[in-house]
């Protein structure tokens, strides 16, 4: 549990030097401390299937970012100062104490960390293994019980390739 | 309870990326750190303390604390969806910076087709 | 793009055959142990990467002019599409578990759970494919080349 606290504090600390950093490449690869901090995250609130799955494709995302930006150019565009940017800025940190204030008046309503009173997911355990014959119960309901989901999500990665393969293809008119 | 003020505090900073930085790879960092904290909000919801992971196997009996299975069935999908869309705005900015030569996005005013 | 020294061409030569059974397995066993088509297919995509990351682009480029990645992908779609529409053309609903009910397994056996481990094998194909082929498009390609 402590662990637990202590690495999601370390994964706000990379957000932070992955926003302000004057190079976008170092940037990119404080991106990868979330990652990884991420799945020991996952591995400690007892759920391997997540685990596997974010870890490669975080180092996938890392692999098509710095592709991307060694392609093209690595330097962070210029900041003026000047008494708009500072307005502009004391407003988004207002918005933004409002929205953690009111979203902690939503957190006493749900149940303690740790508490979950299995509402919902019930019948899952149960009978999940009479009804489907599966020994792993996420895979019964990502197959089974939700499986219009799975279809979704095929269907909207077909379509991101798809998209990808359209954008780069053809050459386009250049600006002159 | 501090677990998940600290899971939103990582979510208004991936916000905060959006809405003030002027550098396209700077919002694209802001989109991918909002998937990571609605990742783990989502995991943290569905975790009984003293639980096992859910897999029935032949020598667990089927009455033992099982984690919920539901709330890790819905972040499976929504991690590779979050690929997805990062390798789609990827291919944007690499197009848009093709055309304009920059990344600035107050540069990059004239939309036609 | 080059490729790397000839320690980590042999290193990969090593390892490849280990990665890929081990993607295969897991796509395989997704009913009865952690993983599945998703865990699998990412696996069996990282694999091929680690290839092309070893031995260069030039390889790639010379030796693949018909556009396998993309066939791949469309295959393990429409495998996925052809298994849910198996249960309407027996008279009952779409996408239902028929195998299970009219002739079920033994439990914790590898033939067991009816649909489920051939959905794990369509997802696993497509996957794999899908992300193999965003990594070839965005990271060797140059703008406006065709695969």
């Amino acid at each position: 549990m402590t662990t637990l606290i202590i690495l999601t504090i370390l994964m706000i600390l990379g957000a932070v030097v992955a926003l302000e950093s004057k190079d976008v490449l170092s940037g990119i690869i404080s991106l990868g401390i979330i990652g990884f901090a991420l799945t020991i995250n996952f591995v400690l609130l007892k759920a391997p299937d997540l685990a596997i799955v974010q870890i490669i494709i975080e180092t996938l995302t890392l692999i098509i970012l710095i592709a991307a930006v060694l392609k093209t150019t690595r330097e962070e565009t210029a900041e003026k100062y000047g008494i708009k940017k500072i307005v502009l800025g004391f407003i988004g940190l207002v918005f933004i104490v409002v929205f953690i204030y009111s979203s902690i008046k939503v957190f006493n309503h749900l149940p303690e960390f740790g508490e979950q009173s299995l509402r919902m997911a019930k019948i899952y355990i149960d009978q999940g293994l009479p009804l489907t014959g599966a020994g792993n119960l996420v895979a019964a309901v990502i197959l089974d019980f939700r499986g219009y989901d799975t279809l979704g999500e095929a269907t909207v990665l077909f379509t991101a390739v798809v998209g990808v393969m359209a954008v780069l293809r053809k050459v386009g008119r250049k600006r002159s | 309870m501090i677990v998940f003020i600290l899971a939103i505090i990582l979510f208004s900073i991936g916000l905060y990326g959006i809405l003030v930085k002027r550098n396209l790879i700077k919002m694209i960092i802001g989109l991918v750190i909002m998937e990571y904290a609605v990742n783990l909000m989502l995991a943290l919801v569905g975790f009984r303390t003293g639980g096992i992971a859910p897999i029935i196997t032949s020598e667990i009996p089927e009455a033992a604390k099982f984690v919920d299975p539901l709330p890790q069935a819905i972040v499976l999908t929504a991690i590779v969806i979050g690929l997805g869309t990062t390798a789609l705005l990827v291919s944007f900015a690499v197009r848009i910076h093709e055309k304009y030569d920059t990344f600035d996005v107050r540069k990059i005013r004239k939309l036609r087709g | 793009m080059r490729g790397m020294t000839l320690i980590v061409k042999q290193i990969t030569n090593l390892m490849v055959p280990s990665i890929l059974l081990l993607g295969i397995y897991v796509v395989l066993h997704g009913h009865l142990t952690p993983g599945g088509g998703f865990a699998g297919g990412v696996l069996i995509a990282g694999c091929f990467t680690l290839l092309i990351l070893a031995y260069g682009s030039e390889r790639i480029k010379s030796e693949a002019k018909k556009m396998r990645a993309s066939l791949t992908e469309s295959i393990g779609i429409f495998l996925f599409w052809f298994i849910t529409i198996i249960g309407l053309l027996n008279g009952t609903y779409f996408f239902y578990n028929i195998i299970a009910k009219t002739n079920p397994g033994e439990p914790f056996k590898l033939f067991s759970a009816g649909i489920i481990p051939l959905c794990n094998i369509a997802i696993g194909i497509e996957v794999g494919a899908a992300l193999f082929s965003i990594f070839i498009t965005l990271a060797i390609l140059k703008v406006g080349e065709r695969l």
